[in-house]
């Protein structure tokens, strides 16, 4: 502990002021205006809008599907970013490149490319086809796509915390009589526990926005696969900007409500384990 | 060294000139990109050769009710072209950067060209398609854009309509037709080029509705002996209005032009650039090719206007949201 009152680095205030100056700019004004668009409607005016069947509907199907995506992506996410730390093999730098792939793609590029593979003429979707699997123009495509582009939240996130843990520790749980179950679940997992949080609320939260990849492989049928995105673009179409906005106002609560949750989580998680 | 800077120099030179230079923005629909880059070189000379200066055109395209709303919100277009005149409407009710009679400012209703909506169907049509009622047949499936948010959408669903009451049907009769024809949707893509994509490349659906001059493209494009084009007996004109948007040219002191500028679309030469380009010129008849004679109907003669089509149809809760809330 070098520092006592004193801060480390000099000019906290200048920073300080800079951070709030830019995201007020960036972030905190645009969002006040959103709200601030909705104050055109009266309260039922406005709950009238957000709670229309089909409006219902997309709510289900985006936070359904995102959740689901982001769920995938822990899973399989962990498994690429254990892969891409632990093992040697020939193109693991090119391994390693493709996962920031869906970061780099424009989203519309991804949704097309997906949308081809995937429909009943496509690569994977003329075998899927005849078995009664239909991905594309389905939520099932939905949920392909929100996977595709929160892939590499959870594996770049994962992927330093694995590369610090040392193999000590598995080494010294094994021989203090571990299984491997054990070692995993008792010592690995507390450990990455918090970057995987991280990793999963990034990529829930990306695929709640995702527009542009969903909308080539959706279908978009009202009341079925249909995102609450492409409600706003609606609502815009028809000139409606109070109504785009209050649904857009719908989506940044719970999103902000959502995100909060799993924060706290992670805050909660990393008490628990940071104090033994 | 002093030819680098005789160069900056000539590059200053121009520049300012190029300043000088009247410059219009053009804000345009999705699919008019081939039609305008053959249009503003031919009106570029045309001015040049009228009155010796040298003008400059941008083009902005994008779907036409997002363009409209780009110019509500300030982009300063000097000429808005649309495939809807609602979409350009809505300056005078929203932004009120141009009077609401817009349209007598220039012949036919300032509608210079026009696509009526006809079928594309897959070669030898397969499934036998020849109008309307074969669209709702059990097994047919056709592709057509969200009405609610793509205006050729709108002009399909209103060409259904439309084909009820003008055989002599009521709006009962209609509405329970167009109900039947979204049955047989299997997909909505938000914009035309995005059903076209459906109906070619991944090859779903039997028919797709669509623009006759977005057909004839996909033809060129694609080749002519994968599809075959079906004229429905009767179906609506799609009217292609543009108009000067006065707020931004008495700024920038760019009227003349932009008024030239339109003016030139309904011009022998403008037509003939249209009718190349599969748009059915509304004035000369002369500068028609072989544009097959047919009974079409527009959304004025049928609905009263746009803005009581869309109150009906197209607005929340309207008789298009209803066919999906059964």
């Amino acid at each position: 502990m070098t520092t006592r009152k004193k801060h480390l680095l000099p000019g906290f205030g200048l920073s300080l002021g800079y951070t709030l100056v830019y995201l007020s700019l960036i972030v905190l004004i645009p969002l006040a205006a959103v709200f601030l668009r909705t104050t055109e409607l009266s309260f039922s005016e406005f709950w009238a809008i957000v709670t229309t069947p089909r409006v219902l509907a997309t709510y289900r199907l985006t936070f359904g599907a995102s959740l689901l995506a982001a769920v995938i992506n822990l899973v399989f996410g962990l498994l690429t970013a254990w892969v891409l730390v632990r093992y040697q093999f020939f193109g693991k730098k090119i391994l390693d490149a493709l996962v920031d792939l869906p970061f780099a793609l424009p989203t519309a590029v991804a949704g097309i490319s997906l949308t081809a593979i995937y429909a009943p003429n496509g690569w994977l979707g003329q075998w899927l086809e005849p078995h009664g699997i239909k991905v594309a123009f389905t939520p099932l495509g939905v949920v392909v796509a929100l996977t595709f582009i929160g892939l590499p939240f959870v594996v770049r996130t994962v992927q330093p915390v694995l590369e610090d843990f040392s193999t000590e520790l598995e080494e010294a749980a094994a021989s203090l009589g571990a299984n491997r179950w054990q070692t995993f679940f008792k010592v690995i997992l507390p450990a990455i526990w918090p970057a995987l949080l991280t990793g999963f609320s990034l990529s829930f939260a990306r695929a709640v926005g995702e527009y542009g990849s969903v909308i080539f492989i959706a279908g978009n049928m009202p009341m079925i696969s249909e995102i609450t995105p492409l409600m706003i673009i609606t609502k815009l179409e028809q000139y409606d900007y109070a109504g785009a906005t209050a649904i857009a106002v719908v989506m940044l609560v719970i999103s902000f409500a959502l995100l909060l949750l799993i924060n706290l989580l992670q805050w909660w998680s990393s008490h628990r384990h940071g104090g033994k | 060294m002093s030819s680098i800077l005789r160069s900056v120099l000539l590059v200053a030179l121009f520049s300012s000139v190029s300043l000088q230079a009247a410059e219009l923005l053009n804000a345009s629909y999705d699919v008019t990109r081939e039609f305008y880059k053959d249009f503003n070189p031919a009106f570029i000379q045309y001015w040049k050769e009228k009155t010796g200066e040298t003008i400059t055109i941008n083009q902005s395209h994008g779907g036409s009710t997002k363009q409209a709303r780009s110019v509500v919100d300030g982009l300063p277009a000097d000429v808005i072209t649309m495939n809807r005149s609602a979409d350009i409407d809505i300056l005078t009710q929203k932004g009120k950067l141009i009077p609401a009679n817009w349209q007598t400012r220039l012949p036919n209703n300032s509608v210079p060209s026009a696509s009526p909506t006809v079928f594309l169907v897959r070669k030898g049509n397969p499934k036998r398609i020849k109008d309307w009622d074969d669209l709702i047949r059990p097994g047919v499936a056709s592709v057509i854009p969200n009405p609610k948010t793509s205006g050729n959408g709108k002009y399909s669903y209103l060409a259904a309509w439309g084909y009820i009451t003008q055989k002599g049907g009521d709006s009962a009769k209609a509405r329970q037709f167009v109900t039947e024809l979204f049955k047989h949707v299997p997909v909505l893509d938000t914009g035309g080029r995005g059903a076209t994509t459906t109906f070619a490349q991944r090859e779903i659906g039997d028919v797709l509705v669509t623009f006759e001059n977005e057909v004839y493209l996909l033809q060129k494009e694609l080749g002519e002996d994968k599809y075959e084009v079906v004229y429905p007996s009767v179906t609506v004109l799609a009217e292609n209005p543009v108009a000067v948007v006065d707020k931004v040219v008495d700024k920038k002191g760019t009227r003349k032009q932009a008024q030239a500028y339109l003016e030139f679309h309904f011009s022998p030469q403008g037509q003939a650039i249209a009718a190349k380009h599969y748009l059915r010129p509304q004035i000369s008849e002369a500068s028609q090719p072989a544009f097959k004679k047919i009974h079409t109907f527009t959304v004025k003669e049928v609905f009263g206007s746009w803005t009581d089509a869309e109150n009906t149809h197209f607005s929340d809760g309207g008789i298009f949201d209803q066919i999906y809330q059964k």
